[in-house]
């Protein structure tokens, strides 16, 4: 049973509130999924602490190549965002495939994330840009990688009774370098995904400096396609290089049956195609193409 | 159970209410402020009835908190137009028949009010974006994109 709501004004106020209440208390950002799960009874908790309302978690920044995303930012506000589109496309583009659009306005991305369904969107947009979050914790700062929040199918490890994502953090993307994020679905809004993939590419002459691939659901959380990353490294950059690392994408992936989402065997068909576009159009975005 | 002091702008007006921390906005709207023209249709972010719009934005008011309205301005259906006054999206509805059982209308209004807040040359695909979310089970939503169109003329012809 709720009890109490609180508004903590800064950061230290939040995690205090946490720690007074001893693992009663909850973080709360857009909470579009957490106010369904607790009438479900999947989470207990008797006090809820927003923290939509501390100013510096509100924010996107650029600083030093390197962009941040505040835990209080929501979808519509990282989509809408002129600098994610420029130098986080994947993001952007993620950002405005979650839900519809009302949900885009309270959900927050960092929330996406630490929700940690399987092929949350944002998530595996994250993991190809190679970001990293802020954790505060009652003890001092941590600092984990976006692809180490997982701890299986729908569960964090994130405990929002004791500790709050500050932010996201993750290098813009520089000259030659690209991203991009796909994804199938059954509808356009208010659809989880069959299937989705976010990649990040650096290019030089002609070549793949290197290359990152997320894909999901294919394991417990965005999976990277490392024989795909491997095959791209250092290589030409050619539709028939692309299509070999695509299909090396399976090596990785062990997509289950969703009667709703599509089966097994369907979804390591279309798998390698999905892989092969988000790859096509990284290069695309980092300005090149596929000779 | 602890009850809270609310404070907010509802439709313009200051509002100060007592509520729980486990009440939702739109049982809020309706059961203490009596405002039912926002529907409650499943409860769960997906039918978009429920629409209102929160400092400018469109939201699920059943996923919204009470408490999260704390020194917001919300707008509801009731405060964008009615009898005498409509607004140009209210006019549009009515005039080209987008509506029929007519539960869906208020969320299809709140969400296209915002929109046109935001700008009043909006594409068609803007428009199905922006109406994405919210789901009308009888007549299908040729007409309801076609009233928004002709609302944004409306609006644009004023301005």
């Amino acid at each position: 049973m709720l009890q109490d709501y609180l508004f903590p004004e800064t950061i230290s106020e939040a995690v205090s509130f946490l720690k007074s209440n001893e693992g009663q208390a909850r973080i709360i950002a857009g909470g579009t999924d957490l106010l369904l799960d607790i009438p479900e009874g999947k989470i207990k908790t008797s006090c809820l602490v927003d923290i939509t309302r501390i100013p510096e978690l509100s924010k996107i920044t650029l600083e030093d190549g390197v962009i941040s995303i505040g835990a209080a930012v929501t979808h519509n506000q990282a989509a809408n965002s002129e600098l994610i589109q420029e130098k986080a496309a994947a993001l952007a583009q993620a950002a405005s495939c979650v839900g519809s659009y009302q949900i885009r306005n309270s959900a927050t991305v960092i929330g996406n994330v630490c929700n940690a369904q399987p092929a949350a969107d944002t998530a595996v947009a994250l993991v190809a840009l190679g970001a990293v979050a802020e954790i505060a914790n009652p003890g001092g700062t941590e600092y984990v990688p976006v692809e180490k929040m997982y701890a299986g199918v729908g569960k964090s490890t994130i405990d929002s009774a004791s500790q709050l994502v500050t932010r996201v953090s993750f290098p813009a993307a520089q000259k030659k370098q690209g991203t991009a994020f796909v994804r199938l679905h059954q509808r356009k809004a208010l659809a989880l995904p069959m299937l989705n993939v976010a990649a990040m590419v650096a290019l030089e002459g002609g070549k793949f400096l290197w290359a990152r691939i997320a894909m999901a659901p294919v394991g417990p959380g965005p999976v990277r396609a490392l024989s795909a990353e491997e095959i791209l490294k250092g290589a030409e950059v050619t539709p028939e290089v692309i299509e070999k690392a695509a299909q090396s994408a399976l090596e990785q992936a062990n997509p289950r049956s969703s009667a709703l989402r599509g089966s097994k065997e369907y979804r390591t068909s279309v798998l390698p195609v999905l892989v092969r576009r988000a790859l096509e159009q990284a290069v695309a975005n980092a300005g090149s193409s596929c000779k | 159970m602890s009850s809270k002091i609310l404070k907010f702008t509802l439709n313009g007006e200051p509002v100060e209410i007592a509520v729980s921390p486990e009440d939702m906005l739109v049982d809020v709207l309706r059961d203490k402020l009596e405002l039912t023209g926002t529907k409650k249709g499943c409860g769960k972010g997906e039918c978009g009835a429920c629409t209102i719009i929160m400092d400018g934005e469109a939201v699920n008011s059943c996923l919204v908190p009470a408490m999260k309205a704390m020194s917001a301005s919300v707008e509801t259906i009731e405060g964008i137009g009615g009898p005498g006054k409509f607004h140009p999206v209210q006019e549009t509805f009515m005039d080209l028949g987008a509506i029929q059982c007519g539960f869906c209308t208020p969320g299809m209004i709140m969400s296209s009010k915002a929109l046109l807040d935001k700008t009043t040359s909006p594409t068609s695909q803007e428009i199905k974006k922006a109406l994405a979310g919210n789901i009308c089970r009888c007549t299908g939503y040729v007409k309801i994109e076609e009233a928004v169109m002709a609302a944004a003329e409306k609006m644009r012809e004023k301005q």
